[in-house]
Parts: C-alpha cells; sequence; structure tokens
C-alpha cells in the first residue's frame, strides 16, 4: 500500500480510504505497479551495469559477452589514466564549467537585482531585451561566435569556451522571480539608512537567496560540463578538451578495446556523478521547478 | 547602472552582436577562411538552401528523430511517474535509475551505446540472440540507425520528463482522489478522470520541451554515426557544421541556422498559444 514518504508529508495514502470494496481491487493493481516500475528501474540500469561489467574484465575477454568476469582487474582503468588525456581533461572540465557557473551567478543576480529594486528609465524594455535571450538557442550562433573568437585568437583557450556560456538570460530570469519573491521590507529600512545599492546587495539580499544560487550554479555548472558541440569547435589541443570533447575525439582510437572504451566513459562520468549524489535535491527541484513557471 | 552592465555587456558580446553578424552573414558569401563577408549574396543562401536535397533530408532526419523519440519519451515518463507516486515506496531509487543516466555526458552515454549495438558483440545482439530473435546491424544500417539512437536516447533523457511529471503528480491534492475512491472510483477511472486532465499543463510543457530538444539534436549523431550510414542521420545542426566547419561556407551556414531558428521559434509560438488557451479555459 502507499505509505507516505519524505515528499509526500501528508500523511493520508490516496487510495487507502474506503477499505470495504475497493481494497483488493487497489491492491492488486498496486502489486502490479511495483512490478512494471522495477522490471523498467532494472532495464535502465542494465546499461550502467554492464559498462562497469566490460571495464572490469580484460580487454581479451570482453568479446564473450558474459556478465562472468573471470579475471576481474582494474588494468582498464588504469591504462585510460596512462594512456589519455584524461586527467587534464578532467581540469579542463572542471575550471571551465566552475568559472562558468560562478560568472553567471554573480553577472545574472546582480542584473536581476536592478531590475527587481532599482528604478531607471527603458527598464522594461532591458527586461524584454534579455528575455529575447530565452529564445534564442545557443546552437543557432555557433558559426558567428567561432569567427569571433577566431578574429580576436582566443580559439584554444578556457575563455572560449566559458564567455559565451555566461549570458545566460534564463538565469537572470530565475533570480528576478526569486528578488521580486522577497519582502521589500527587508532591504527597504537598509536603503533608507543610506546602505549602498551594492551593501544592500551583498549583505542583505545574496545571503538569503542560496536556494536560488544553488540551483542556477549547479544547472550551469552541469550543462557546462555537458557542452559538446561549442567546446568542440573552440578546443582542437588535446591537452585543453573537457572530457566531452576528449571522449568523443579519442573514442576511435580505443578500437575493439571494449574495456579501456568502457573504463574511459566511466571515469568521465565519474565527477558528475559525485556531483549529482551530493546534489540530488537541488537538481531535482530545479528541474520541477521549470514546470511549476509554465 | 553598474549592476547591469557585467551581464548586458556580456549578452550584447556574446549573444546579441553574434545574432546580429550572423543574420548579415547570411547575406553574403562569407568563408571561414578568407576575412571579411565576401562578396553579397541577397537571398542567394536562403534560396539555396531551400532547393537543397541536403537540407529537406536533415531536416527529415531531424524531424524523424523527433517523431520517433518524443512519444516514447512523453508517455514513459508519464507512466512510471505515475506508478512511482501510486507506489509511493522507495521514491528515492526509482528517480536514480531514471535519472541518473540523464546526467551523464552524451560522448559517456554514446560509448556506451555503441558498445551494447556492437554488431557480432554487442550484450543487444546476444540477448535478442538468446529468444531467438536476429538482430540488424543497428548503427551499420540505415533503416535501423535512426530508431538505435531513439532507444539510446530514450534511455538518456527519460529521467528529466520522469522528474517533471512526478513534480505535477504532487501538486494534484490528494483529496480529490479519496473523493472519487468514496465513489467508488476504481484506478484506473481515476488516472482517466483527475489525473491525465489535470497533468494537462505539465504534458504541454515537457512535450514543448521535448520538442525543442529533440530539434537540436547533435551530439548522439556526431559521436554513434557521424551522420551515417550514407548520411542518413545527419540533423541539421550537423549539416550546420558540415557546411560551416568543414566545407567553410559560413555565410550559406549562417543561412541555415537562421532557418533553423526560425523552426525553433515556431515551435515555442505555437506553445505559447496553446499555453494561452489553456489558461483561458482553467
Amino acid at each position: 500500500m502507499a505509505t507516505s514518504t519524505l515528499d509526500r508529508p501528508a500523511s493520508v495514502s490516496k487510495t487507502g480510504v474506503t477499505k470495504h470494496q475497493v481494497d483488493t481491487r487497489t491492491k492488486l493493481f498496486n502489486r502490479i505497479c511495483l512490478g512494471v516500475l522495477i522490471a523498467f528501474s532494472i532495464l535502465w540500469l542494465l546499461p550502467l551495469a554492464w559498462a562497469l561489467d566490460t571495464a572490469l574484465k580484460p580487454n581479451a575477454e570482453t568479446t564473450k559477452s558474459t556478465w562472468l568476469i573471470d579475471n576481474p582487474t582494474l588494468d582498464a582503468f588504469v591504462r585510460t589514466l596512462q594512456d589519455t588525456d584524461i586527467l587534464r581533461w578532467y581540469a579542463a572540465s572542471t575550471i571551465t564549467s566552475a568559472l562558468t557557473a560562478l560568472f553567471v551567478v554573480v553577472t545574472a543576480s546582480m542584473a536581476a537585482f536592478a531590475l527587481s529594486r532599482m528604478t531607471f528609465r527603458w527598464k522594461n524594455w532591458v527586461f524584454w531585451f534579455v528575455l529575447i535571450g530565452i529564445m534564442i538557442p545557443g546552437q543557432v550562433l555557433i558559426v558567428p561566435q567561432f569567427r569571433e573568437f577566431n578574429s580576436v585568437g582566443l580559439l584554444n583557450t578556457f575563455w572560449a569556451v566559458i564567455l559565451p556560456q555566461v549570458p545566460t538570460a534564463v538565469a537572470v530570469f530565475i533570480f528576478k522571480q526569486f528578488f521580486d519573491g522577497l519582502p521589500r521590507d527587508l532591504d527597504e529600512a537598509a536603503t533608507i539608512d543610506g546602505a549602498s545599492f551594492w551593501r544592500v546587495y551583498r549583505t542583505i539580499i545574496m545571503p538569503v537567496t542560496r536556494p536560488a544560487v544553488a540551483a542556477v550554479a549547479i544547472f550551469t555548472f552541469v550543462t557546462t560540463w555537458n557542452n559538446l558541440l561549442w567546446p568542440l569547435l573552440v578546443l582542437t589541443n588535446p591537452k585543453l578538451m573537457t572530457i566531452p570533447v576528449g571522449l568523443a575525439t579519442v573514442q576511435g582510437s580505443f578500437g575493439i578495446r571494449y574495456a579501456d572504451t568502457m573504463a574511459s566513459a566511466i571515469l568521465g562520468a565519474l565527477p558528475l556523478v559525485a556531483v549529482f549524489l551530493l546534489f540530488q535535491r537541488h537538481i531535482v527541484q530545479g528541474i520541477a521547478g521549470t514546470g511549476l513557471k509554465g | 547602472m553598474g549592476f547591469l552592465a557585467p551581464f548586458v555587456g556580456l549578452y550584447l558580446l556574446f549573444i546579441i552582436g553574434p545574432a546580429l553578424y550572423g543574420l548579415l552573414m547570411s547575406f553574403f558569401d562569407t568563408s571561414l577562411v578568407k576575412p571579411g563577408l565576401s562578396s553579397f549574396a541577397g537571398f542567394g543562401n536562403y534560396a539555396e538552401a531551400l532547393q537543397s536535397s541536403d537540407f529537406w533530408s536533415s531536416m527529415w532526419h531531424t524531424i524523424w528523430f523527433t517523431i520517433l523519440t518524443t512519444p516514447p519519451l512523453i508517455v514513459l515518463g508519464f507512466v512510471l511517474a505515475l506508478l512511482a507516486d501510486r507506489v509511493g515506496r522507495g521514491r528515492w531509487f526509482f528517480r536514480l535509475a531514471f535519472f541518473a543516466p540523464f546526467i551523464l555526458p552524451s560522448a559517456v552515454m554514446a560509448l556506451i551505446w555503441i558498445w551494447i549495438y556492437t554488431p557480432g558483440l554487442g550484450i543487444l545482439e546476444t540477448a535478442l540472440g538468446k529468444i531467438g530473435i536476429t538482430s540488424p546491424n543497428w548503427l551499420g544500417d540505415a533503416s535501423w540507425a535512426m530508431p538505435s539512437l531513439g532507444i539510446a536516447t530514450v534511455w538518456w533523457t527519460l529521467g528529466f520528463n520522469f522528474i517533471l511529471y512526478l513534480a505535477g503528480l504532487q501538486d494534484i491534492p490528494t483529496e480529490l482522489y479519496e473523493a472519487s475512491a468514496i465513489d467508488g472510483a476504481g484506478p484506473w477511472q481515476q488516472i482517466r478522470t483527475i489525473t491525465i486532465p489535470l497533468l494537462g499543463r505539465t504534458t504541454t510543457l515537457v512535450a514543448v520541451l521535448q520538442v525543442i530538444a529533440s530539434l537540436k539534436v547533435f551530439d548522439q549523431m556526431y559521436i554513434m554515426t557521424a551522420g551515417g550510414p550514407n548520411f542518413s542521420t545527419r540533423s541539421v545542426l550537423e549539416y550546420i557544421y558540415d557546411e560551416g566547419f568543414t566545407n567553410f561556407r559560413v555565410g550559406y551556414a549562417s543561412a541555415l541556422s537562421m532557418l533553423f531558428f526560425l523552426v525553433v521559434l515556431a515551435v515555442s509560438a505555437v506553445w505559447f498559444m496553446i499555453v494561452r488557451s489553456q489558461e483561458s479555459v482553467v
């Protein structure tokens, strides 16, 4: 039967109200639900398990297509770490993703603060102008952006990866919504006392904006980390590549060394798996938040 | 104004500027390897694109991919979220199982599925062989390559829709179910008369996000099939990439980008209109 979970604080079950007639039907139905759900979740975990299973075999044994591992070994992981530039890719991905997240949070929250708390001419126009950015998919801009970075000689630098991803209109929108929801009394008193906007922003508004900061930072981090098309264009030096670009570039060179291929895939996924496990709640709530906005 | 400056400055430099520059280039025969805009082409690039069979086939591949992935992603996302919501227990586990693939970089997802699809050795072929089904060459056969990419994509991104639906389901007040249960409604009736109608807005949102995401498909094809076999899986974005960065025709590629932008814009506009009409009904 449906029992309450952390996600549903109301302890009333959805179906257990009229115990008499509906009960057996409902019980059976819920059994079937659970069965189907478990079957699908196993199906969804199988590819990951298979990747791990393959990576733990010696290359020569991967061709047997069996789950049994006769001679478990970590050799494939060791080889990947030694023979590819994956450690450099980790560094490149971490640096670009962390800096992008930082810059997005700072610039977007400042812009949103201005749009939410200050009065100036053209304010509505500026807001609409920023909203246009939500409509433009980044992929449409790769050609002109590439020429732009080429002409100033910034190709094959981390700046080329970071800068185009910083002006994220959605982030401004999210912060503005959050600020608009904060009570005015919070900062009005300080403003009347003569505190500068900068002080209000730094010491009053931002400290209570943690949830929005976390959501925007984590999302920017993950999307930057996973971005393939743009970094693929601007990073051609194997020593500067991010994880997805590096993996996509070397995948052909593994040939039939399937254990090595899977080990590199797993190593490539590890940091994000850690991020996911640490921030699961934020990520899930962030996605659910998009639903509420719609 | 100092607060706006950093964002607006970067926004002008890296979004609005390039957008206008791209629009400008789309009217010129600009080349990647020559400086400047080169000669004026008028609407030549647009005319060429609209008459190019390569453009239309890449457009069709993109739409075919969207048709193959959107319905299963919406239906499965809805059904599995519904089941998880009903069962209640162990929700963290189901969320982990369905959502874990979504956070993988596309390259990781692609490597895993290339291995699963490997002809002769892949686990899929072996498993299907055990129950007597002969596998096609999943990624190597022109008619199977796109469905294979679709299956991998459904596995990869289902978790996102699952979470959206789960959130939508938790917004439905429990009292509605209780009241209908007192009236003798069974689970199936409850789903039909309460859950599906009340999730209408979530479904619109999921559908539009899904269609737009599918239209932007690039990574899977680029890594898993390189647009092949015989260009049968080349998407619009990959066509833009090929024309701009392999053939150096950035003027033409800019025109293609503008056409692609119009399609995405049209989808967003349809969504906007649907949301409007839903709001006026409720």
